[in-house]
């Protein structure tokens, strides 16, 4: 059964907050979703890139009071 | 009160010691009693491996006893923790001891995992181990030129290593003078060569003047040693005829078998530095599931906080302080150079241009751990 996991990487400058989601999308099962909250501003650019490039789902990514949430599904 | 402390690396021999000092008084009246379990009688310095990978240093300067390193009043045994319970406050060793404590420190550390790669553990050099280390730098020793690939796995220890390994194979390759026969290529996990933004863009000009090639967004899927081919998640690949490898890491299996956190990550306060729903549980350094640096740094200004807090807990019945996130990581660029990158969790490093007076400062740090582990630094 896949699930939904909440990584909070705000404020975090090292390892950051994309290092962060491929940390625990290695860990994530198939199917399984991840949403990650960032406070680097370059996250809602950065985050976008890696996921179509390795050819994970995109679910949505979206800026809420100076927090990104950006949600993804591992598809492979 | 009865403080244990699981684990004699960075973060749990400065705890131990910064403790045992700020409650001497009350060790000697019998009030407090500090206890350390560990897995091994020997303490290593790993950031010296860096060093030993290229015959800079030798392996036996990496170790003290462990027993050495501590103040007399820590009851110190060799028995690594099994089973935590921490519904009932005790610990089971491998030995079948029984432990009851009323503060409990988990400082296990994490180990690497290159197999978790296919091929990497065959086909790659690290030095994340004193073997390891010597292999590798026998294998640069003979090497006389070609492609050399350096790849990170993620997550990794000591994010600043992947730069500073490139800066040392420049330099050395330099002074045997076969640096124009050797081609050095950096693979880096996400879309920029250093995950701090300051570093990468301080980075990217050294390693244009260096002459080393690049490439981002590769994350390391699997390596063909019969063939010397190393390819990535994101469908690209790289024929080396060495290739060094910052390997994964995960936190270890007991604290995983124990069901304490996914991946062997303790989930930890990141400002009171306790396990989450456990006020007498404190978690340091490598164990953390803290979206910090997993350095023996951070593990030391980790481990200051949580012993501060224990004491004054036993002192005036509450902490007195939070962790900010502080990390500090000497950034080695060559082989007399170094500049450091000084971050928390608000503010962003501010990188200086490297100079030789810091790189001495590393190496005068790489003897004074041994005073800093001992809590007196």
């Amino acid at each position: 059964m896949s699930e939904t996991k909440l990584v909070d990487a705000r404020d975090t400058f090292c390892p950051g907050p994309l290092m962060e989601l491929i940390t625990h999308m290695k860990q994530a099962s198939v199917g399984d979703t991840i949403e990650l909250l960032s406070t680097d501003e370059g996250s809602g650019a950065d985050v976008p890139e890696w996921v179509n490039k390795v050819g994970h789902e995109m679910l949505s990514n979206e800026k809420i009071e100076g927090v990104w949430h950006i949600k993804v599904r591992k598809a492979k | 009160m009865k403080i244990l402390v699981v684990g004699g690396g960075t973060g749990g021999t400065i705890v131990a010691n910064n403790l045992a000092r700020r409650l001497s008084g009350e060790i000697r009246a019998g009030k407090v009693k500090i206890t350390m379990l560990s897995a091994s009688d020997k303490h290593m310095y790993q950031p010296g491996l860096l060093y030993v990978a290229f015959g800079q240093m030798m392996p036996d300067e990496l170790y003290r006893d462990q027993a050495s390193l501590l103040e007399s009043s820590v009851d110190f045994h060799v028995d690594p923790v099994e089973q935590f319970e921490l519904d009932k406050n005790q610990v089971k060793t491998k030995s079948g001891k029984v432990h009851m404590y009323d503060v409990l420190v988990i400082a296990t550390g994490s180990r690497i995992v290159p197999e978790q790669i296919p091929g990497l553990a065959e086909g790659a050099e690290t030095f994340y181990s004193e073997a390891g280390a010597v292999k590798m730098f026998k294998r640069l020793r003979e090497f006389q030129g070609g492609k050399i690939a350096v790849v990170v796995g993620v997550p990794h220890k000591c994010p600043i290593a992947p730069v500073e390994v490139i800066f040392s194979l420049n330099d050395y390759f330099k002074a045997r003078g076969i640096r124009e026969k050797v081609t050095i290529k950096y693979h880096y996990p996400i879309g920029r060569i250093h995950t701090i933004k300051e570093v990468a863009t301080w980075a990217k000009p050294e390693f244009d003047r260096m002459g080393i090639e690049y490439e981002t967004l590769f994350n390391v899927k699997e390596v063909d040693v019969k063939n010397k081919v190393v390819k990535s998640e994101e469908d690209t690949e790289y024929a080396y005829d060495l290739l060094i490898a910052i390997p994964p890491h995960r936190g270890m299996e007991v604290i995983e078998k124990n069901g304490l956190g996914e991946g062997g990550w303790i989930p930890t306060d990141r400002h009171k530095l306790t396990l989450n729903g456990h006020d007498n549980v404190y978690v340091v350094g490598d164990t953390t599931n803290l979206p910090v640096s997993k350095t023996g740094s951070a593990a030391h200004f980790e481990a200051e906080v949580i012993s501060e807090n224990i004491s004054s807990i036993v002192k005036i019945g509450t902490p007195v302080r939070d962790y900010d996130g502080k990390v500090y990581c000497f950034i080695e660029t060559g082989h007399d150079s170094a500049t450091y990158a000084m971050f928390n969790y608000q503010n962003p490093p501010n990188l200086k241009p490297p100079s030789k007076p810091m790189h001495w400062f590393k190496m005068s740090y790489n003897k004074m751990y041994w005073t800093s582990v001992r809590g007196l630094l």
